[in-house]
């Protein structure tokens, strides 16, 4: 019992000496996320627009029914999204949507500072997305 | 002239003075060791979990007690509509005060001569210091089944009278294992077993000094234990038992009374640093000067309680009440019997 009792003590006296602490200062120091990380979604632009096509695979693919895409056409007659936008509120960050696009045009960023104070502010529209 | 001891009978404003002065040494000295327990401990804790403890407020988070304090001051306070006002207003002084007067009789330094008086560096010497210190460590108790009860809450009855019965155990088996050091030092005061421990061990071995943790291993043991049982320290402290009492005797409590509550726990732990310091390493004795020893005395028990928190889980009640009956309390009768026979064999 004693010899259990005494490897106890000895090794949380080790983690006092320096060097073992492994906490990260946050606001002040950053760690960075993995590439593969799952983060704020972003919208991929082309030349003058964003590279969606407004096929409607994403929404419909969304386990948490969070996108929504209004489809148009421009002048060149080609299909753009009127309206698109994420709520950000469901979202559970699961990827799909940017399996699913077939011209890869979402993708997920390492963004993860996603604190807000408004309910509004977690709508996720194209301009927002586009950035 | 020779220097005569300070007393009420010479020189009244004198002895007033002193006492008002040692009393309010006493008293910033202690409330500075439990305010900084705290960063101490969380610092300590934080490390020893690999991890930093607090950090933000001033270096290394050393405002940070000061911080805690203001936001205690200013949170909101709840007394529960059906509590009985008064013994809950109370409960949370009855636990501190106990705390507070118990250091009275701890003597901190060597006598000093000053002019014509000699002043002893202790509040004041009771011939039976001992038995004050175990009928203050009592009365804790009542402060904190007067908690349980005035909440009106059933988590914070079972709780409080949970450590009731955990606090009276354990008083007892650390009563018991003191009285061997009283049969050695043949007095009760505790400047007299304080100057008891002085001079080389067992007057032969010069290298040692004559405290009472060479003689009484098992007692010293035994009263750090169950001291710390019964001022309720991690791994013994089933009142707060979160997982099913929900902080147990305190649950109804906020704000600054709930901060008392805290402040009594780190209160009582320097008391029983001090009283263990006193009875078993010599007290006031050491290489530095006066009462410098003690205090780094009461500050390797203080690191050595916050060691033990961060190294073992809580027992469990039925354990513990099982090791304090079963365990503890044989153990010190025991070690009575023993010093007995050594002390008249010695005569
Ligand atoms: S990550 Fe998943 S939940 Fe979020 S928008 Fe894409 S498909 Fe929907
Ligand atoms: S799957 Fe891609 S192209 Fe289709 S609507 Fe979604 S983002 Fe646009």
């Amino acid at each position: 019992m004693f010899r259990e009792f005494a490897k106890g003590l000895s090794i949380t006296f080790k983690h006092l000496l320096p060097g073992h602490s492994t906490t990260v200062q946050y606001p002040t120091e950053k760690l960075k996320p993995s590439d593969r990380f799952r983060g704020l979604h972003r919208l991929v632009p082309t030349q003058d627009r964003e590279k969606c096509v407004a096929c409607y695979l994403c929404p419909t693919v969304c386990p948490a029914k969070c996108i929504t895409v209004e489809s148009a056409e421009n002048e060149k007659g080609e299909k753009y999204p009127r309206v698109y936008k994420i709520d950000l509120l469901r979202c559970i960050f699961c990827g799909y949507c940017v399996e699913a696009c077939p011209v890869e045009a979402i993708e997920m960023t390492g963004t993860y500072e996603l604190a807000n104070y408004k309910r509004e502010d977690f709508e996720f529209t194209k301009e927002r997305l586009l950035k | 002239m020779t220097p005569e001891v300070l007393s009420l009978s010479n020189n009244v404003p004198l002895f007033l003075a002193s006492m008002l002065v040692k009393i309010l040494a006493v008293f910033v000295v202690v409330i500075l060791i439990v305010a900084y327990a705290t960063w101490v401990e969380r610092k300590v804790i934080g490390h020893m979990q690999t991890r930093l403890g607090p950090m933000r407020t001033g270096w290394h988070g050393l405002l940070q007690p000061i911080a805690d304090g203001l936001k205690l001051f200013f949170k909101e306070d709840i007394i529960p509509s059906e509590a009985s006002k008064v013994p809950f207003l109370l409960a949370p002084m009855m636990i501190l005060v106990p705390a507070f007067i118990t250091v009275a009789v701890v003597p901190f330094g060597p006598d000093l001569v000053i002019g014509d008086y000699i002043i002893s560096q202790q509040i004041t010497d009771l011939n039976v210091g001992i038995l004050y210190i175990l009928a203050m460590a009592g009365l804790g108790v009542y402060g904190i089944v007067l908690a349980g009860w005035a909440s009106n809450s059933k988590y914070s009855l079972l709780g409080g009278i949970r450590s009731s019965a955990q606090m009276v155990s354990y008083e007892l088996a650390a009563g018991l294992s003191i009285i061997a050091v009283f049969m050695l030092s043949e007095t009760l005061s505790l400047r007299g077993i304080v100057s008891a421990q002085m001079g080389p061990l067992w007057g032969s071995i010069s290298f040692l000094p004559n405290w009472y943790i060479f003689s009484q291993p098992l007692a010293f043991g035994l009263f750090v234990i169950c001291g710390l049982a019964e001022i309720n320290r991690t791994p013994f402290d089933l009142p707060e038992a979160e997982t099913e009492l929900v902080s147990g005797f305190c649950t109804e409590y906020s704000s600054m009374k709930y901060a008392l509550f805290f402040m009594a726990e780190y209160a009582n732990m320097v008391v029983i640093s001090a009283i263990a310091a006193t009875l078993f390493l010599g007290g006031w004795h050491g290489p530095f000067p006066g009462a410098i020893n003690l205090l780094l005395k009461v500050f390797a028990f203080m690191f050595f309680f916050i060691w033990l928190r961060a190294t073992f889980p809580r027992v469990r009640y039925d354990q513990l009440m099982t090791m304090g009956w079963k365990v503890f309390i044989p153990l010190s009768l025991a070690n009575i019997v023993l010093t007995g026979i050594v002390v008249v064999i010695l005569q």
